[in-house]
């Protein structure tokens, strides 16, 4: 069977390029598994995962939960509210509690960075990082991915653009690494303050300008405005950052160009994206949702798998 | 020599070291007797006699005990980090002799009362506490605490630190007070909007790692409000742990046009930098953060060119619990009375004297704060350490005399240690 060199999926600044292909490769065998009348291989037959969920996010609980079901693996689903994590309970306290399950696999989504790779001092199996904050989301990055290579036929070369409120993203730096990774040229466009000072040294071009981006690029990955921000003054409206920021219909008529339009979910109808343009051909958004469990089914199979599947 | 403790009532002979006291502008090979704690001769040759412990201290040098303006004790309120007892222990056993306590206890020390308890508390302890008061009632920021009635009961100098003065006009307030009472004002600087909730510096690393920034201008604007202030209406204001270089940039600035302006900095800021928190080890998470290469090197070419004042540790316990957390929710600071002089000779020592390095920990900290030790001179109460500047030696957590062990630099190997302390009766002995 294929492998990987990781034995944990922390991120995509760190592992490498061929583990990212093999974990693509694989990816599309199982999207076949998918389209299959029986979507189940046993796999991970006896294997015990554990969903460790610091905060709500059910789209991608419910892929994991998907992906470990397909695979044949038990599933256990531990919710902790991020209250408790600010009321001290520790992190090694969590996983203690649940240690005594004997667990094979864990899958971790937390709201701070860097509690994936705490979590590697604790425990000795292998760690799905299923969002640490705004550090990484590799298994969204590896999803977007799969989804430009399903399109396109490849990631290298091509021209990718972000927009968004990059600096409060989960997915964007993942995505940024795990694209230059693969020989992808990147653009990143934002409000200037909702980047990162220096993010230009992660190897991605900087606009301010949406036209300039869409211009730019063969596909865009256009991230969610999460609302929260417009609280604290981030973003004056949701009318003004439409204006300026936001995929929408007439923009896009204007370009006249063939675009491929991603979105990581889920949608603010109307503020970031169109309805029109988020149902239109050019958007590969349901696409992406499958392949999340087809990806996610791959990860899960090369660190924990021992046996070949058809 | 076997590791054991002298008994400071008998007699201790230190054979043919070499005596540095700044105080007293000494600085040569001599013996030193020391006869129940106190200094009976200084003088070059002394007849070996059979009750003498004799220590041979060829090669080292003998000189005074070391003072740190800076360290948290956190009696009264949180004893599970450190007690006042505990935070001594490792204070004379990183060689210091005094120690200024910040006032952020529970309660915090803003009444005379409290800065009697913390000095009538330490009569007992092998160091000198000297505590800092607080600015503010309850270091709250909205009124002056009573401070000339601190300075009267024993305290050396005002700070809120830990939490910085935001409000301008009660610095203006604090800075003209202390005039009256000649003491320093120590602001925490840093201007906690721009701070951001960011835990770290923000920079290359803080972008791979994905934490929110704390950027160095959140320093240096509270240090250039601090300082523009201090020029208008004068008094005197110390620096606590400057960890920038634009904030470096501003003090020269103001310290050129004549404004009474002190600067302390830690061993960490001086050793480390923010790639030390590259695998988000929380024991390196400090506030103000650890900060660039390039603010490194800024730092370490201020302190040789005198524009840094002292060393000040900072020392900041926090128990096991505090510091494994995730990193939003782990506590800032780290433990550094046991570690700060062969932290800071081994990243000085091939750029100033050796002399000039003990500076860091004696003459200068005392000249902030108004304070002088028992000085290296016949019928003295001893208060002195023996320091081998060269001796190579790994910073155990066994060796750990704090109640907290929460260091980055736990595990390296450190240059220059104080081999003997003695104060106050006491005789601590790392031979
Ligand atoms: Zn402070």
């Amino acid at each position: 069977m294929k492998k990987i060199e990781s034995k944990h999926l922390l991120g995509l600044e760190k592992i490498s390029k061929k583990d990212i292909e093999t974990i693509i490769d694989v990816g599309f065998t199982f999207r076949e598994v998918l389209e299959r009348p029986i979507k189940k291989v046993p796999v991970l037959n006896g294997k015990n995962i554990v969903n460790l969920f610091f905060e709500n996010s059910t789209r991608t609980k419910i892929s994991f939960e998907l992906a470990e079901k397909r695979l044949s693996a038990d599933v256990t689903n531990f919710s902790a509210s991020s209250s408790s994590v600010q009321k001290g309970e520790t992190l090694k306290d969590t996983i203690q509690n649940i240690h005594v399950m004997k667990m094979d696999c864990v899958v971790m989504r937390h709201p701070v960075p860097g509690s994936c790779l705490q979590l590697t001092n604790y425990v000795d199996v292998p760690i799905v990082n299923a969002g640490d904050g705004t550090h990484e989301h590799p298994t969204q990055a590896l999803l977007d991915m799969m989804s430009i290579k399903e399109r396109f036929g490849k990631i290298e070369g091509l021209n990718i653009g972000i927009v968004g409120d990059i600096l409060h993203s989960r997915v964007a730096l993942s995505n940024i690494y795990g694209l230059i990774k693969m020989g992808a040229n990147v653009k990143v466009c934002a409000p200037p303050h909702l980047l990162q000072r220096g993010i230009e040294k992660l190897g991605v071009s900087v606009c301010y300008d949406v036209d300039d981006l869409i211009d730019w690029a063969d596909a865009i990955n256009v991230l969610r405005i999460q609302r929260e921000r417009m609280g604290i003054g981030l973003i004056p409206s949701t009318r003004e950052y439409r204006t300026f920021f936001g995929i929408t219909n007439e923009r896009l008529a204007r370009h006249k160009k063939e675009l491929v339009i991603m979105h990581p979910g889920p949608i603010n109808r109307g503020v970031e994206i169109d309805s029109e343009v988020a149902d239109s051909d050019q958007a590969i958004i349901l696409d992406q949702v499958l392949n999340g469990v087809a990806v996610r089914m791959s990860v899960l199979y090369l660190l924990l798998g021992s046996k070949d599947f058809e | 020599m076997s590791k054991r403790t002298l008994n400071s009532k008998g007699n201790i002979l230190l054979k043919n070291g070499r005596i540095y006291d700044p105080f007293l502008l000494i600085n040569e090979k001599s013996d030193l007797l020391i006869s129940d704690g106190f200094i009976e001769e200084i003088k070059k040759d002394i007849k070996i006699k059979k009750d003498f412990d004799v220590i041979d201290c060829e090669g080292k040098i003998i000189t005074n005990g070391f003072v740190d303006i800076h360290a948290h004790f956190r009696e009264p309120g949180f004893e599970f980090k450190e007690t006042l007892e505990t935070g001594s222990t490792a204070a004379i056993h990183g060689g210091y002799t005094r120690v200024c306590t910040m006032p952020n206890t529970n309660p915090v020390i803003d009444t005379p009362e409290l800065v009697k308890f913390i000095i009538d508390s330490s009569i007992d302890l092998p160091i000198y506490i000297h505590p800092i008061g607080a600015i503010t009632k309850g270091q709250k920021g909205l009124e002056l605490a009573e401070i000339g009635q601190m300075i009267q009961a024993g305290a050396v100098a005002i700070s809120d630190d830990g939490l910085p003065l935001t409000n301008s006009q009660l610095m203006r307030y604090a800075l003209e007070y202390s005039k009256k009472f000649g003491i320093p004002v120590i602001n925490h600087a840093e201007d906690c909007c721009l701070v951001n909730q960011g835990t770290m510096h923000e920079g290359d690393v803080s972008l791979n790692l994905g934490l929110v920034g704390n950027p160095d201008i959140s320093e240096s604007t509270m240090i250039y409000r601090d300082l523009a202030i201090a020029d208008y209406v004068g008094g005197s204001l110390h620096i606590p742990h400057v960890s920038s270089s634009k904030s470096l940039d501003v003090i020269k600035f103001f310290k050129e046009k004549g404004v009474n302006v002190s600067v302390e900095v830690t061993p960490h800021h001086l050793a480390l930098t923010d790639k030390a928190l590259q695998s988000y080890d929380t024991n390196a998470k400090v506030a103000p953060p650890i900060r660039s290469d390039i603010d490194r090197e800024s730092i370490q070419n201020a302190v040789c060119s005198g524009l840094i004042n002292c060393i000040a540790t900072d020392h900041a316990p926090h128990s096991i619990v505090d510091k494994e957390r995730d990193f939003n929710n782990a506590s800032c600071g780290m433990i550094g009375l046991e570690s700060a002089f062969g932290v800071t000779n081994k990243v000085l020592k091939d750029k100033k004297t050796v002399e000039s390095i003990i500076d860091l920990f004696t003459i200068n900290p005392c000249k902030i704060i108004n304070i002088e030790p028992n000085l290296i001179m016949e019928k003295k109460l001893a208060e002195l350490n023996i320091i081998d500047p060269n001796i190579k030696w790994e910073f155990k957590p066994s060796s750990i005399k704090s109640k907290s062990s929460n260091s980055p630099f736990v595990g390296e190997k450190l240059i220059g240690k104080v081999m003997m302390t003695i104060n106050k009766g006491f005789c601590i002995n790392n031979f």
